[in-house]
């Protein structure tokens, strides 16, 4: 039953993708009842997740080669044809 | 099936048809824009070798993702097996009767200013990205694909050939590595 702060803060990791089970919940909640460090690290992984989703949606437009990058490709690859 | 069903190669198309999304696949994964080129032409470049064993039975694009895909994993094989590179700093103690507590210095300290300076901005985001590009390369990739990507958890254990309990672990090292990060670098100045 009783979690230390590694295993704590890991469940409170998972948790932030919503993969963490009822029991490791359960577990979590009764170790942050008792400890005040990974009670801090579970509060800031909230604001931290919030500043990651923020970031991703800024980040994810899609990538293209230059033209460059393409002309040199099909050199190289015409050249092993 | 009959032959008119089968998909036929056309190497010459390659580079206009596939190589923007195979380069996207890529750097979705390794966010590294050189070594992603590198990987794509090395792609076309096995599959021009190994283009008389292609059966016709997938499309042409999933054959050469397919080829792709086993470049990757390649590269994760070897930074993850790499030694003596960088490893995450520990957080906790690992070992004696103290193993699982925080380490002193690593302990979160309070944020004072978290309220104002969860203010949307290029700036929280290149802190962002600079902590995320601090991490080991394999804290880094996996990270990413779980938390920028969204990758489905079965997904990139699949992809990567790890287990489930592997990618939490490095998960939770690198949120709590990037924790410390962002509080020295954002939330602390």
């Amino acid at each position: 039953m009783k979690l230390n702060c590694d295993e704590a803060t890991k469940i409170c990791d998972k948790n932030q993708y919503g993969e963490a089970s009822l029991m490791e919940k359960i577990k979590l909640g009764f170790h942050l009842f008792l400890c005040k460090k990974c009670g801090t690290y579970s509060k800031q992984n909230t604001v931290l997740t919030k500043c990651y989703k923020f970031h991703k949606n800024g980040k994810n437009s899609p990538h293209c080669l230059s033209k460059d990058d393409k002309k040199h490709l099909d050199k190289e690859l015409k050249a092993r044809m | 099936m009959s032959s008119t069903n089968k998909h036929i190669l056309n190497p010459n198309k390659w580079i206009e048809l596939h190589a923007d999304y195979l380069y996207n696949y890529t750097i979705s994964r390794i966010n590294n824009q050189d070594l992603a080129k590198d990987l794509v032409q090395d792609t076309f470049f096995a599959a021009l070798k190994a283009k008389d064993n292609f059966q016709g039975k997938a499309s042409e694009r999933t054959w050469l993702t397919s080829i792709l895909k086993r470049k990757i994993i390649d590269h994760y094989r070897k930074i993850n097996s790499a030694k003596g590179k960088a490893e995450v700093k520990m957080n906790f103690y690992t070992d004696g009767e103290r193993e699982g507590e925080w380490i002193e210095e690593r302990v979160p300290s309070t944020w004072n200013s978290e309220i104002e300076k969860v203010i949307e901005n290029n700036e929280l985001s290149e802190a962002i990205e600079k902590c995320i590009n601090d991490l080991p390369e394999k804290y880094e990739m996996v990270f990413r694909m779980k938390t920028i990507q969204q990758f489905e958890t079965e997904e990139i254990c699949k992809e990567l050939g790890i287990t489930s309990s592997n990618l939490w672990v490095i998960i939770h090292r690198a949120r709590t590595q990037l924790r410390k990060c962002m509080e020295d670098s954002w939330f602390k100045n």
